[in-house]
């Protein structure tokens, strides 16, 4: 599903940000990625789905070699991936409904079908009724779960949720961890990068740990480990 | 999954992009408003330009036809001479017409052309100072100097005759406003690409955050050009559509005030030569609307 080899990452500024990271999650597993500001955790994610490209190794995912692919390939790999974002990133003009049915429409998807599998998944993310708020009108937790919905829609293999619940209150927060529980369940791979240590010394979910560039840590049933 | 599914798929993508494309243009107004602006502009002058030239070409062409080599018979050539002088003239390659004019006939044509002054040729038909002359046309009017010095080789020539300056002075006077006109147009139009690059580059900096989630939802590239693309495109088309309608209600309003003082120069008709200016303008324009929104498109799409 996803396996990195030897994979290093090198800013053009100098930064070493990924040195030698090799690792490889499973299908249908849930993975914590946690680390301090700045350990390599965000360029990991990122070099996921081909936003940041390695400077050095192999990286393969949902069966695409992701260091070789052709610009023009990107979109197919980003159409097996799902990206959640702390800061929500919903078009704030369109209602709920259009933010979720736009990730639909930019890939082209008939008409036809577009109007089923949104509210389908409205409905699983919890917002149903919601359908024709604008996200100003939604508290932080339906915003997140509006961006769990876009990010799913199109039936992605892999979720990756960069600190999902960064902006959200603690037990709000528990409650978008609990529906990327439910997605995990439904076979869903998900990887979640967090600051959140309560969370993830709760779930005992597998934890990847990032220090200076490279895993420090790679437990099945973890803990976040270390004061940060 | 049918082709049909495919193609109904591409109409409904299509009608996004050129909504989208409209979109773009409402968004920044003022922005589209000066951008078209100057590619009006900049093609108004390229059309001047064109016209002028196209013009200058076009009386160069009609006087071309016009242009004939006189070739002057020594007055000691018996008839014998004047046939092989014929003969020669006929076998040249360049030659299209040979006409032969006796001293007797020049000299009743120079009387037609003088009509009431003609008295002044009165006791000229004891003793006609003219001589014998073929008129010759050629091919190839812009050679027609060669042709000149290998008739002058042929015996029993004594002079050969041909407008040579005005023939040159037009075709430099072309090539002049041809260049001028080259160069003020491209630079103007290099201007306007700006424009239109900038005001893109806005629209799009306005929807920066929609192209980043396109990108992240795994939209093509070309999917989130189009409408930029089709906004460039729209520019393009108004800013040359302005400046071709001006062109042809100026230049059709010249040609009905156009006095009989310009007898000389016979301006060249509308039909055909509008039609060209307009392809021709339409073509730079949308070309420059394109290229102005790719230049801008490109930075974005490296998310």
């Amino acid at each position: 599903m996803i396996e990195l080899y030897d994979v290093w990452k090198t800013y053009s500024n100098g930064v070493n940000a990924l040195r030698g990271v090799s690792v490889k999650i499973n299908k249908g597993e849930f993975v914590y990625v946690v680390g301090a500001s700045g350990a390599g955790k965000s360029t990991f994610i990122k070099i996921l789905y081909r936003e940041e490209k390695p400077t050095k190794g192999a990286i393969f995912v949902n069966g695409f070699n992701v260091d070789k692919i052709r610009e023009r390939q990107i979109p197919m790999i980003r159409r097996t991936i799902g990206v959640v974002f702390q800061d929500f990133k919903l078009l704030p003009n369109l209602t709920v409904y259009e933010n979720v049915a736009f990730a639909l429409e930019v890939i082209e998807t008939p008409k036809k079908k577009i109007s089923g599998k949104v509210l389908e998944i409205l409905n699983l993310v919890g917002l149903k009724g919601k359908e024709n708020s604008k996200p100003d009108q939604l508290s932080g937790g339906e915003q997140q779960r509006v961006s769990i919905a876009r990010a799913l829609v199109n039936n992605p293999a892999i979720i990756i949720a960069d600190e999902p619940t960064g902006n959200l209150d603690p037990d709000t927060s528990w409650e978008i961890v609990r529906l990327l529980e439910d997605i995990n369940y439904r076979g869903t791979t998900v990887i979640m990068a967090t600051h959140n240590k309560d969370i993830v010394n709760r779930s005992k979910k597998r934890v990847i740990a990032f220090e200076d560039g490279v895993i420090s840590r790679d437990d099945r049933r973890g803990g976040y480990g270390y004061e940060n | 999954m049918t082709v049909e599914e495919g193609t109904a798929m591409r109409i409904s993508t299509f009608n996004r992009h050129i909504r989208e494309g409209f979109k773009n243009i409402s968004r920044n107004s003022w922005m589209t408003i000066a951008s078209v602006g100057a590619v009006a502009v900049s093609l108004f002058i390229l059309g001047v330009f064109l016209l002028l030239a196209m013009n200058v070409n076009y009386m160069a062409q009609k006087l071309e036809e016009q242009v004939e080599i006189r070739v002057f018979v020594e007055e000691l050539a018996e008839q014998q001479e004047i046939d092989d002088i014929d003969a020669r003239l006929r076998s040249l390659n360049d030659v299209k017409e040979v006409t032969f004019v006796s001293k007797e006939e020049g000299l009743e044509a120079l009387r037609t052309d003088l009509g009431s002054e003609a008295s002044v040729l009165k006791g000229l038909d004891e003793e006609n100072p003219l001589r014998d002359a073929f008129y010759v046309t050629s091919f190839f009017p812009r050679q027609i100097g060669q042709l000149a010095t290998e008739i002058e080789k042929i015996p029993f020539v004594a002079e050969v005759k041909y407008g040579k300056d005005t023939v040159e002075t037009l075709f430099n006077v072309t090539s002049v406003v041809r260049n001028m006109g080259l160069i003020f147009s491209v630079g103007l139009a290099v201007t306007s690409l700006f424009l239109i690059a900038n005001t893109i580059r806005l629209t799009i900096y306005a929807r920066r955050r929609e192209i980043e989630i396109m990108k992240l939802c795994g939209a093509t590239n070309w999917f989130i050009r189009w409408p930029f693309f089709i906004e460039g495109m729209i520019m393009g088309t108004i800013g040359s559509l302005i400046p071709i309608i001006f062109l042809g209600v100026g230049y059709w309003q010249i040609l009905e005030n156009q006095s009989d003082a310009m007898f000389f120069l016979e301006l060249m008709p509308l039909n055909p030569f509008i039609w060209q200016l307009a392809l021709v303008l339409i073509g730079t324009g949308i070309l420059i609307g394109v290229v102005g929104s790719l230049m801008s498109v490109r930075r974005y799409l490296r998310v």
